[in-house]
């Protein structure tokens, strides 16, 4: 079975070495996997813009989303559980965010540059956006799902609002709101890239990179570039997904 | 000393358009102190909803609850509710449930996990302290949820149909064990929905048939029997052959079924 997985893969890598090196697929277009491998030597030990190395422009892409999905889980989280909690809350803040929800993040880059300028702070604010309402929904429906009873089990047991709201609802909800909090970092990962092809004042990050590599015509090193975020993606799911499982052992 | 139902009514009001339903009719009655007394009527009569009332967790539309002579007030510590479905916090372990209520009450770690430990001691729970209760059976639920109410000392312990989902064999064990306890705790009060006439006669003081919805007393059975007591004795035939009347024909009528007669 093991073996099986990466069988497709492996034979599909050969036949578009094959084809690139009869020339069938022109390499300024798509670059051949051997010379993607050298575009990512390139971006390692080059750098682009030369002197700009890889690493570089993924500490600072990862310092952006850090900075922008720990606002949105630590505003939404809270906001969620108390709206969960309040069916007049709910009622109340609903409309306004089913109206601001539709707006696709990206939308709001040339007012975030407006009231941030270029630099960090609109970027993280961009990733706020993606990722803030996906952690919001999702822990309002982690609340709502919980079962009644359980909630009247905690008051026959003398449970103040205050140790219903700790001791029932967040515990509850903490399933639903990983759940959140994974599609959050995906949509808020994803955000920043294409928030970093427009305004980067560093001049570090992945999506700035890919980008001049294509100002230099540097295919393979657009490539490359791509492979390090969804790699890095993927990586990143993949911790959120260990965190989940050590933390929610009872399901 | 005694529990009291006072002219207890209830009437569910529909929302908006929808008819309001009358549950409760009337329920007068006093339970003296440290008897085991159960509900026995057709499904969906209502026993439930007066557990609920009992608990505080409804409001009567009319009548009141008084214990000791003293109304009871939403939150007390003097009643306590085994509810039908378990209602386990899934996310505590064993232990962590059976001390929810000494958590919330304000009880330090160590004294709370100490009196925790003789309960799961108690309740045959050793070595199960820290499982989940997806990982146990549905008599092992069943007993953290009585040890969760029992730990709290209530005075008065509601059990609503609490071995209804139990196999036949866990069931009766689960009876014995409920019994054993019980007698182990002086003037502790039971009031047990069930619709289980075997069950109700082989457990109870006393037992109350309740009519079809609006539910009234219909009939007071006092089993007189020293316990323990045989299931197969012809006295116990005897009360639940009584017991059997009352209710076929109060279930038949809410049933609709003339044809059976």
């Amino acid at each position: 079975m093991k073996k099986e997985r990466y069988l497709l893969p492996l034979i599909l890598i050969l036949v578009w070495q094959g084809l690139s090196s009869v020339q069938v697929i022109p390499s300024y277009k798509l670059p051949s996997p051997v010379e993607i491998v050298l575009g990512f030597r390139d971006i390692l030990i080059v750098g682009v813009p030369p002197g700009h190395l890889l690493h570089n422009h993924m500490l600072y892409s990862l310092y952006r989303v850090a900075l922008g999905y720990a606002v949105a889980a630590l505003l939404a989280i809270p906001l969620g559980l108390l709206m969960g909690w309040s069916p007049g809350l709910l009622r109340m803040i609903r409309p306004l965010f089913e109206l601001v929800r539709p707006i696709p993040p990206l939308a709001w880059i040339p007012i975030a540059i407006l009231w941030f300028g270029i630099g960090i702070k609109s970027a993280a604010f961009i990733i706020f956006l993606g990722a803030f309402f996906p952690i919001l929904l999702n822990t309002i429906s982690g609340v709502l799902s919980i079962n009644p009873i359980l909630i009247e089990a905690a008051r026959t047991l003398h449970a103040k609002e205050k140790d219903i709201f700790f001791k029932v609802l967040l515990p509850g909800a903490v399933p639903s709101i990983f759940v959140g909090m994974r599609i959050g970092i995906g949509i808020g990962w994803m955000t920043l890239v294409a928030a970093e092809f427009t305004g980067v004042k560093e001049g570090f990050g992945l999506g700035y990179m890919i980008m001049t590599a294509r100002d230099i015509q540097r295919p393979d090193e657009i490539l490359a570039g791509m492979l390090v975020i969804g790699v890095i993606g993927l990586l990143i799911d993949i911790g959120l997904r260990a965190i989940e499982s050590k933390t929610i052992k009872w399901q | 000393m005694s529990l009291d139902l006072l002219e207890l009514s209830k009437t569910f009001q529909g929302k908006g358009w929808g008819e309001s339903v009358h549950v409760l009719e009337n329920i007068q009655h006093r339970i003296e102190n440290g008897r085991f007394v159960s509900i026995i009527g057709p499904s969906g009569c209502g026993k439930t909803t007066l557990l609920r009332i009992i608990a505080g967790l409804e409001k009567a539309s009319a009548g009141k609850v008084l214990l000791d002579g003293k109304e009871l007030v939403q939150g007390t510590e003097e009643v306590g509710l085994v509810f039908q479905e378990y209602a386990l916090f899934p996310w505590r372990t064993t232990l962590q449930n059976i001390e929810m209520g000494l958590e919330i009450k304000g009880v330090e770690k160590e004294k709370r996990r100490e009196i925790a430990m003789e309960y799961i001691k108690l309740f045959g729970l050793g070595g199960f302290e820290n499982r989940y209760p997806k990982e146990l059976s549905g008599g092992m639920k069943q007993r953290v949820a009585i040890a969760r109410t029992l730990i709290m000392n209530p005075r008065v312990v509601l059990m609503d149909e609490p071995f209804g989902s139990l196999d036949s064999q866990t069931r009766d064990a689960m009876q014995e064990f409920l019994l054993s306890i019980w007698q182990g705790r002086q003037g502790t009060t039971i009031v047990f929905v069930t619709h289980n006439v075997d069950e109700a006669v082989f457990l109870s003081d006393e037992i109350l048939v309740f009519s079809k919805r609006p539910a009234r007393i219909l009939e007071r059975f006092e089993v007189g029997m020293p316990r323990p007591r045989d299931r197969t004795s012809p006295e116990c035939n005897r009360v639940k052959r009584e017991v059997l009347q009352i209710l076929s024909k109060e279930t038949e009528d809410s049933m609709g079924l003339p044809w059976i007669k």
